[in-house]
């Protein structure tokens, strides 16, 4: 988990035929392409475009209910489990079309995983949490799994704080660190994106800190997209932003840019306070 | 200006407490009039019943003797019911259930199935009983047998199963579950990995409250011709049997004829009686052992 490791093979695997927005020259992991999306009658997502470059921290924010959690879910196909949805447009994750009918949708999320608002470890043991994703990917072997738990338990930067305990219920842990277990739950799956949904809201301000520190260190190695409620978090802690409101894009750049000199009126508003 | 008149508030006060200890009363009253009836029925029933459990009793075989009688052949009988109704209702109601909460569109046919599920509960249990004279003993063939009983059985409590493992089901939180498709899990990873381990409390006290319904249904045993009168003791599940209701059933009938049977009839009810208390207590040991937080 140095800074300095390489990619790993499985992102340089496809770089070639999206072209990579002006501004830099990282290959996308996620391109999307005039994506609507319907609850019912409700319009959630108007016309969608939005590409995520590869080992980059993507932050999205907006007013509430401008749809950004419906967008994140929409990259791992979680919003399909409401029944009244509706989708049209595409989303590219390298090159293939998520909506596709053969793409697989527990494929997408083996390669695409998520960490929620709520701290949400399921009630087992520590080891059990981490070790879930491995386990229903079909390994089996102890010691993989125990090497698995490791690593990821480091790369959530909580091996430290729980590694005397890891037999110990998860619901034993403050909130802080049951998120850091969800973390590492996500990096068990060895994911190459992973979609965070305001995950430091539910915590206090020294938890905070060290998933900030850790989203940096992850960007490393995986390509990060986080929905937060917090301007200075996203100035903070991302390369790009994306400001939504109504279920539009109204404004996508460096997050510099769009901290410092916002092209829409708009996005000017928001980010000085003025509403939302 | 002011709207509240604190000497009239002090006038109506005495009023207004009195009402308020008034209600109270009626309520406790409404409380216990159940418990002494209980109470009184539960009096008689040992009364009558004391002096006649006893090991020989319990483990002795049918006679119409009265002072030679035992009810091994219902207590086995009972036994044999419960081995069927168990794993029946817990399979096809989980399965139900699961199906119901996890796969079904939530749409008009599921709402149609939930409400007849839902009245299912309230039908007469004769009912399932001539059912299951019509289909298990009729048209299967299969007699008044323990499997014949422990089909009919089984439609009967069904319903209880299906909403208790539907409500175990429905209290896991979606936040579990979205942690687990979010990982890439199948639906039925999911359900054997997270919404059934979290479920099983209220689904294995559905169960037991299934069968303790089950343990004392006479109506359904009755329709589909179980004897009452047996000496031989059921090995298989074919074989006919007695159960303890139906021995009760007997003994309260005949007890015009001979006095002491309706004290064999009131030792089985404490035998019965005992049953239950033990299957209810497990069904509450359970739901607080297993209750967990999320
Ligand atoms: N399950 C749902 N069924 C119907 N409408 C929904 C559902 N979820 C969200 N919506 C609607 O879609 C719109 C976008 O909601 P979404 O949750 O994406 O907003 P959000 O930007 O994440 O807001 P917040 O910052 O409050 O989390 C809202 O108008 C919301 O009412
Ligand atoms: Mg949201």
């Amino acid at each position: 988990m140095t800074p300095a490791t390489p990619k790993p093979e499985t992102i340089t695997r496809k770089q070639s035929i999206i072209q990579p927005e002006p501004d830099t020259g990282k290959p996308l992991v996620f391109n999307t392409k005039g994506l609507n999306l319907y609850y019912g009658k409700t319009h959630a997502l108007k016309d969608i475009h939005l590409p995520i470059a590869e080992n980059e921290v993507t932050a999205i924010i907006g007013p509430s209910g401008c749809g950004k959690s419906t967008y994140l879910k929409a990259l791992n196909r979680m919003v399909e489990m409401v029944e009244s949805v509706k989708i049209t447009g595409e989303v590219l994750y390298r090159d293939s079309n998520i909506f596709d009918r053969s793409f697989k949708v527990e494929e997408l999320r083996t390669r695409v995983g998520m960490v929620f608002q709520k701290p949400n470890p399921f009630p087992k043991t520590i080891f059990d949490n981490v070790a879930y994703g491995p386990r229903i990917h079909g390994i089996r072997d102890k010691k993989t799994l125990k090497q698995i738990v490791e690593k990821s338990l480091r790369g959530a930067a909580i091996w430290d704080e729980v590694k005397d305990r890891l037999d110990e219920n998860a619901y034993s842990l403050s909130g802080g660190q049951q998120q850091r277990i969800c973390i590492a739950r996500c990096l068990a799956i060895e994911p190459d994106v992973i979609l965070m949904d305001e995950p430091t809201s539910a915590l206090d301000p020294k938890s905070t800190m060290k998933v900030e520190e850790l989203v940096q260190d992850l960007k490393e190695k995986y390509s990060i997209v986080i929905v937060t409620h917090n301007m200075q978090q996203a100035a903070r802690i991302s390369d790009k932003t994306a400001f939504f409101l109504n279920g539009e894009v109204v404004e996508y750049d460096a997050t510099d840019t769009i901290f410092s000199n916002p092209s829409d009126k708009r996005t000017e508003d928001y980010i000085s306070g003025r509403f939302g | 200006m002011e709207y509240i008149d604190i000497d009239r508030v002090k006038k109506r006060m005495d009023k207004r407490l009195f009402i308020n200890k008034m209600v109270k009363g009626i309520f406790f009253a409404s409380a216990m009039f159940g418990l002494v009836v209980l109470a009184i029925l539960l009096y008689r029933v040992i009364a009558d019943s004391i002096g006649w459990i006893s090991m020989d009793f319990l483990t002795g075989l049918l006679s119409t003797s009265a002072e030679r009688a035992g009810i091994r052949g219902a207590i086995i009988g009972t036994l044999w019911l419960m081995a069927i109704v168990g794993p029946v209702t817990m399979i096809l109601g989980v399965g139900t259930a699961i199906y119901l909460e996890e796969y079904a569109k939530k749409g008009k046919i599921h709402s149609i199935i939930q409400t007849n599920i839902a009245n299912l509960a309230g039908v007469p249990s004769i009912v399932f009983g001539i059912l299951g004279l019509t289909i298990f003993v009729r048209l299967f063939g299969l007699g008044a047998s323990v499997i014949a009983g422990g089909l009919t059985m089984s439609l009967l409590v069904l319903p209880i199963v299906v909403v208790a493992a539907q409500e175990a089901i429905r209290s896991v939180p979606s936040h579990l579950r979205e942690a687990s498709y979010g990982m890439g899990a199948t639906k039925w990873q999911t359900i054997k990995n997270v919404i059934l381990p979290a479920s099983i409390a209220g689904i294995l006290t559905g169960v037991i409250l299934a069968l303790s319904r089950a343990i004392g249904e006479t109506a359904p045993l009755v329709v589909i011709g179980i004897p009452a009168l047996l000496i031989p003791v059921p090995t298989n599940v074919t074989d006919n049997f007695t159960a303890l209701p139906m021995q009760i059933y007997y003994w309260t009938l005949d007890a015009v004829l001979v006095a002491e049977y309706a004290n064999l009839a009131a030792a089985t009810i404490v035998v019965l009686l005992i049953v239950l208390f033990i299957l209810n207590s497990a069904a509450i040991l359970i739901r607080n052992k297993f209750s967990k937080r999320y």
